[in-house]
């Protein structure tokens, strides 16, 4: 689904090379965990891929169900199947969440050449959906991420995720900064849309995350490198020696 | 009938409209409708007046108003303090009247209406029902209605075509018509309010449009009194070379209420063409008056050729205890626009607020703002202003507080939130506040900020394009203002501010 070689990205305004040949592979209907140290480029990925001005792709490639991703504008990946989970979802004031997904929703299906969906329709998905992730009516009518929680504003986005039904969601560290429940109510949610024709990449320091969301493959990112790759017994080793042994061994 | 069934879905704002008006990429009602037309002599003297006055049939007292106040325009200069620059209006040069030829005589039925006149009217997306009653057609006032009702009145160029749901306002008392209808036919109450609140002598602009003000819209509500309905003018500015300079006069008596909107729109056109209308509103004790704009005049295109220039007096004036009036503004078209809606706070305890939004793109530029003038004691005004600019254009916010020294324990808030987009426009935040007595509190709020990437790329990674991305933002921006409008043209004015930032960003 998710073909990444070679990938080598510098930032635009300044001569720094951040991504330095990563190679990486998510199949349908897998969920593939990234770790690594702090700094080592794993958000810098998800943006590349979902398209973020100010980087620069100096080598290699990016698929989606082989079709070329670098040359998409950011909506047109999204419509492609492409949702990113940011780490630090940002605010939009004054526009009411529910706008907000109502507008997304449509642009996509507009793009995809599908029926717009009415306001009745969409009212019940999203009510079902919000549900799950215990998001009131008040939190759908609130601003996009204004005054939201930590935890709310990472189970907005899981509820954005479920709404749009991409084909391969990227989560960077939706588990940071929420506590037991959240990151359960999180888990859940995602684990509700695991599905045969639907790959996740993962990002996350944790293996408590992975617990609930089993991942089949466990990558470790280091200077812009996938460096190991493993089952998820990796993520454990991660867990009980930290990065420390595996990067020595790899050096 | 192909229109009474279209008539379904254009009732109001639905979605068809307003998908209607969101494929449109560049200024929706720049056509021109090529109606025969009649022109009086181009230029301005006291034939002209004379002939205006002629034409409107009426009487001796009113020709005589406007020659005194033509001869005060003599005299006086145009004004150039506003942060505006465009090149020299020759007044000499424009046609001050131009009507339809058809509407000569007054037409009966549909048939002796000109049927481009209704094209344009359908063009303008005038509800169907409306175009049908503006046309007089038979039997149109009883076709069901959905939704709320709204009275409409157009104005053509220079002379107003007609006014629909007469009889049903008429049995409610309120008085909704064209000013020349009023002038001939309330006359007591033209002379009585006429000039009261914007003196003849106010300001250039005003005085001229005093001088030659073809027709706009009257409105009376007596005491006591709900208006059923919204009512609403639709402005068009369709011949070449000519001014529109409308006159309307609202009249709130005691204790009624009212809720009023504009629309405007004007043909694409590389020449500018001028508009200075002049609005009066009294208000009288315990009354209320909504009145709504949303301005979509040519703005002129991307390097600044054509487009309206706009120079408007607006005032309300307050004249009872415990008055209320509310202006809302949409401002997203003419390449210059000039504009100070006001309120006189002169009752005890009377209020006014003022939401504006303020799109300036390409190369407009928007002096705006308000002035509010506390009169009277306990009287209270709010004012939410947004300023959005994009392109190179500039956009000034001039707002004046003034606390007279009777005006005891009175209150003012002001907040004023400036959005740019891109780095080549600019915004100007200029307060004017003068409290004359200790009692008084005036607060005022500024800010500046720029549509941020951040916000643009998480919108695009949802999937919108950049324009809705954009749109989205600027919505969310200016939502306390927008929410400030009817509900109808709340809707529309949202497309509006997406239609008029197309093209400001990438
Ligand atoms: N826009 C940017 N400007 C400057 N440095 C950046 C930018 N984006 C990423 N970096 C740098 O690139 C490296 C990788 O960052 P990031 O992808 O956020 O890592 P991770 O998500 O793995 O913690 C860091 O050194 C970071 O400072
Ligand atoms: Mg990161």
């Amino acid at each position: 689904m998710l073909e990444i070689k070679n990938l080598h990205v510098k930032l635009e305004e300044e001569d720094k090379q951040i991504l330095k040949g990563v190679d990486l592979t998510v199949e349908a209907g897998k969920v593939h965990a990234i770790m690594g140290p702090n700094g080592s480029g794993k958000s810098t990925l998800s943006y590349v891929l979902s398209g973020k001005d100010g980087y620069e792709v100096t080598d290699g490639t990016a698929t989606l169900d082989g079709e070329d991703l670098l040359d998409l504008e950011p909506e047109e990946r999204a419509a492609a199947g492409m949702f990113l989970a940011f780490q630090y979802p940002v605010e939009i004031p004054g526009v009411g969440n529910m706008t907000f997904l109502r507008t997304a929703v449509n642009a996509q299906r507009k793009a995809r050449g599908e029926e717009e969906l009415s306001a009745a329709d969409f009212l019940k998905v999203v009510r079902a959906k919000a549900k799950t992730l215990k998001i009131d009516a008040d939190m759908l009518k609130r601003p996009v991420n204004v005054g939201f929680s930590g935890g709310e504003k990472k189970r907005n986005e899981i509820l954005q995720m479920a709404m749009l039904e991409p084909k391969m969601c990227i989560l960077d560290e939706t588990d940071s900064g929420l506590d037991v429940d959240a990151m359960k109510l999180v888990a859940e949610g995602v684990n509700a849309l695991r599905d045969e024709g639907r790959g996740f990449l993962v990002i996350t320091h944790y293996q408590r995350l992975l617990d609930h969301i089993k991942p089949d493959v466990v990558h470790i990112m280091a200077n812009g490198r996938i460096v190991k790759t493993g089952g998820p017994e990796l993520a454990l080793e991660v867990e009980n020696n930290g990065y420390a042994d595996i990067l020595a061994e790899v050096a | 009938m192909a229109a009474l069934d279209q008539t379904q879905v254009k009732e109001g704002v639905d979605q068809e409209t307003v998908d209607a008006v969101a494929e449109v990429s560049t200024y929706k009602y720049g056509w021109e409708t090529d109606i025969e037309m009649e022109y009086a002599p181009k230029g301005v003297n006291p034939d002209i007046v004379r002939l205006i006055s002629e034409k409107n049939e009426e009487p001796e007292w009113m020709t005589e108003w406007r020659l005194a106040a033509f001869e005060r325009w003599q005299q006086m200069e145009e004004p150039n303090w506003a942060m505006v620059s465009y090149p020299k209006i020759d007044f000499q040069d424009q046609y001050y009247y131009a009507r339809p030829k058809s509407m000569e005589v007054k037409p009966k039925s549909l048939d002796e209406v000109d049927p481009k006149l209704l094209a344009t009217y359908e063009k303008l997306g005038i509800p169907l029902k409306e175009q049908m009653i503006l046309a007089g057609v038979e039997g149109a006032e009883n076709a069901p209605v959905e939704g709320r009702k709204v009275a409409v009145d157009a104005v053509f160029d220079s002379v107003s075509v007609g006014t629909t749901f007469q009889k049903e306002l008429q049995e409610a008392g309120v008085i909704f018509c064209s000013i020349s209808e009023a002038i001939r036919e309330h006359p007591e109450l033209v002379k009585k309010y006429l000039g009261s609140v914007v003196p003849v002598s106010d300001n250039f602009y005003a005085t001229l449009n005093s001088a030659v003000f073809s027709d706009g819209s009257f409105v009376y509500v007596p005491p006591g009194v709900r208006c059923p309905m919204e009512l609403s003018t639709y402005f068009r500015i369709n011949a070449e070379n000519t001014g529109q300079f409308e006159r309307t006069l609202i009249i709130a008596d005691k204790g009624s209420y009212v809720s009023y909107l504009e629309g405007c729109t004007a043909p694409q056109r590389d020449v500018a063409q001028l508009h200075a209308a002049v609005v009066e509103i009294i208000i009288e004790e315990d009354a209320e008056v909504k009145y709504s704009t949303v301005q979509n005049w040519y703005p002129g295109d991307e390097e600044g050729k054509g487009g309206i220039y706009n120079f408007v007096t607006k005032r309300a004036d307050c004249r009872g205890d415990r008055a209320k009036v509310m202006w809302t503004q949409v401002e997203t078209g003419s390449a210059v626009t000039w504009k100070y809606p006001s309120c006189i706070l002169r009752g005890e305890e009377s209020q006014g607020e003022f939401y504006s939004i303020a799109i300036a793109n390409n190369m407009q530029q928007a002096d705006t703002g308000t002035k509010m003038v506390h009169l009277g004691k306990n009287t209270k005004s709010r004012i939410v202003s947004k300023g959005i600019s994009a392109g190179k254009a500039q956009n000034t916010y001039r707002g004046l507080v003034s606390m007279h020294p009777k005006a005891k324990n009175s209150r003012n808030y002001t907040q004023c939130d400036s959005l740019l987009i891109g780095d080549k426009c600019g915004a100007h935040t200029v307060p004017y506040i003068e409290v004359k007595n200790n009692s008084s509190r005036v607060e005022h709020e500024a800010t500046t900020s720029k549509v941020d990437d951040d916000q643009l790329f998480y919108c695009r990674q949802r999937g919108m394009d950049e324009e809705e991305a954009v749109a989205l933002v600027v919505n969310g921006f200016c939502k306390d203002v927008l929410q400030a409008l009817p509900m109808e043209f709340a809707m529309e004015a949202q497309q509006l501010v997406a239609i008029s930032l197309e093209g400001s960003v990438g």
